[in-house]
């Protein structure tokens, strides 16, 4: 029998979400599991490090990373993944594009340390303990990887053959990523496996959205209810939609809620700057004072057009100096 | 910090601020030559894309120049302009670019020496800001 291909799946600063979507392939995961020979899995099975370091470079057919880059295990191991795989897939926005975790890149690390141990008010710390790289207990060392300063995508750190969008990305485009690789019938190298047009263009409101300026105010979607089938924008209602990626099949605007933007930029675009320029093109007004009201309607640009990406935003994480 | 140079970049409309920029050359007024004009049709042109890929290409301040409000060559190019760049300006100090780093103004084609006073002052500013470090992650939060 021919050798089943090997698989390995990793997971770096994530949530578990995108684990899920795997096994969210329900019975389709057979069919996975069945064409492939998974190698490394550490959320769902019980695999050690030590496990990959001895497997010859380039024996893995494909792993499949999730998760942003933070600490020095996660770009160890993910490196380690890389020097074994003949192709690495960035899997979901976090590790296409720093995701939610990128975020962080909004605060400086001590601010967040600092919140997070000492400030907040559910925490009680009286002596004041953060986490040390190095710490001795009970006299003996305890070492915890690195903490950096930033939030990295995969590929500012590493070469990343393909990227999979979404928070997570669906079942149906994980399923096509994986029968595309077990046909060997990928696309060219440094694709993102999803369309490239925006999700403007699938979208059912498309109809209603406006092509001139016409919002006085913009509302958030908790303030209204929102119609069920006129384009957000018309509405007054942020929708990520003109700088998205297609290829969800708009659970959201289906649920009648604005895109927020995980399936991340269209392409060739900076999620962000693309938002900037379409919003831009709807307020209705003209002085100066009336726009700086009806922008401050959106009180967290960034954190808004980069909810998904900041890490690959064209002011983001790629890396100005050594970790 | 005297040494520092700053790269400034302006994008300037063709039918106003290009012109103006010109006007100030024909009359020998100097301006510094840290700012480094871009020619643009309109200044409604200029995508926000523009302003954030001149920053991250080592910008140390940009500005996009056009014509006085009313006055646009194709009618309103610039409020379209003024209403993407209030809000990118909101979003480029989140992103820890100071807000002085970026201005919007308006030049007419007669105005050399308010396109020269532009000049200057953006220059002066920048200096006294120093070098932008982009780093990815905003080390302390600005205004
Ligand atoms: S802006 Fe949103 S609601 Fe409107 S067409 Fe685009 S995706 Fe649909
Ligand atoms: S509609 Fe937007 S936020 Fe919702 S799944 Fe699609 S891309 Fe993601």
């Amino acid at each position: 029998m021919a050798q089943k291909p090997k698989v390995a799946f990793y997971w770096c600063a994530s949530c578990g979400g995108c684990e899920e979507t795997v096994i969210d392939l329900d019975e389709k995961v057979l069919d996975v599991v069945a064409a492939v020979d998974i190698v490394f899995w550490p959320c769902a099975m019980d695999f050690k490090y030590s496990d990959i370091e001895t497997m010859a470079d380039g024996s893995i057919a494909v792993s499949f990373i999730n998760g942003a880059i933070r600490t020095s295990e996660q770009e160890h191991v993910a490196r380690l993944l890389r020097n074994k795989s003949a192709l690495v897939v960035a899997f979901g926005d976090c590790a296409w594009m720093g995701g939610i975790p990128a975020l962080a890149n909004l605060k400086s690390k001590k601010g967040i340390f600092n919140r997070s141990y000492l400030e907040s008010p559910t925490i009680v710390n009286p002596e004041k303990i953060v986490p040390l790289e190095k710490s001795v207990y009970k006299g003996t060392e305890v070492t915890l990887p690195k903490f950096y300063d930033t939030v990295y995508k995969l590929d500012d750190i590493m070469e990343v053959d393909y990227y999979l969008p979404g928070c997570p990305p669906t079942a149906k485009i994980v399923a096509n990523a994986l029968a595309a690789v077990v046909a060997g019938q990928l696309p060219e190298r440094k694709s993102v496996l999803a369309s490239d047009k925006s999700l403007c263009s699938s979208c059912s409101r498309n109809e209603t959205k406006p092509d001139s300026v016409i919002i006085k105010e913009f509302k958030r979607i908790h303030q209204v209810i929102a119609d069920p089938e006129t384009c957000f924008l018309a509405q007054g209602i942020v929708c990520m939609g003109p700088s998205t990626r297609d290829g969800c099949d708009y659970p959201c605007i289906k649920g009648n809620m604005p895109c927020t933007g995980c399936f991340g930029p269209v392409a060739g675009a900076d999620q962000g700057a693309r938002m900037t320029a379409a919003l831009g093109g709807v307020i209705e007004s003209e002085e100066e004072a009336d726009i700086e009201r009806v922008v401050s309607g959106i009180p967290d640009p960034a954190g808004t057009f980069y909810r998904y990406g900041l890490s690959a935003s064209l002011l983001g994480s790629k890396r100005k100096d050594k970790i | 910090m005297d040494d520092f140079n700053p790269a400034i970049i302006a994008f300037v409309c063709n039918w106003c601020s290009y012109a103006g920029a010109d006007k100030a050359g024909g009359q020998k007024l100097p301006y510094p030559s840290n700012v480094k004009l871009i020619r643009v049709m309109c200044s409604g042109r200029v995508d926000p894309q523009f302003v954030m890929k001149a920053f991250r290409e080592g910008a140390d301040g940009v500005m996009v120049l056009g014509c006085h409000p009313g006055d646009c060559h194709y009618r309103n190019g610039n409020m379209k302009a003024l209403r993407r760049f209030k809000l990118l300006e909101r979003m480029l100090s989140q992103l820890g670019i100071e807000k002085e780093r970026f201005k919007l103004d308006w030049v007419s084609a007669g105005e050399s020496a308010r396109f020269q006073e532009l000049a200057k002052k953006m220059t002066d500013t920048i200096k006294k800001l120093g070098p932008l470090h982009l780093r990815g992650m905003v080390e302390s939060e600005v205004a």
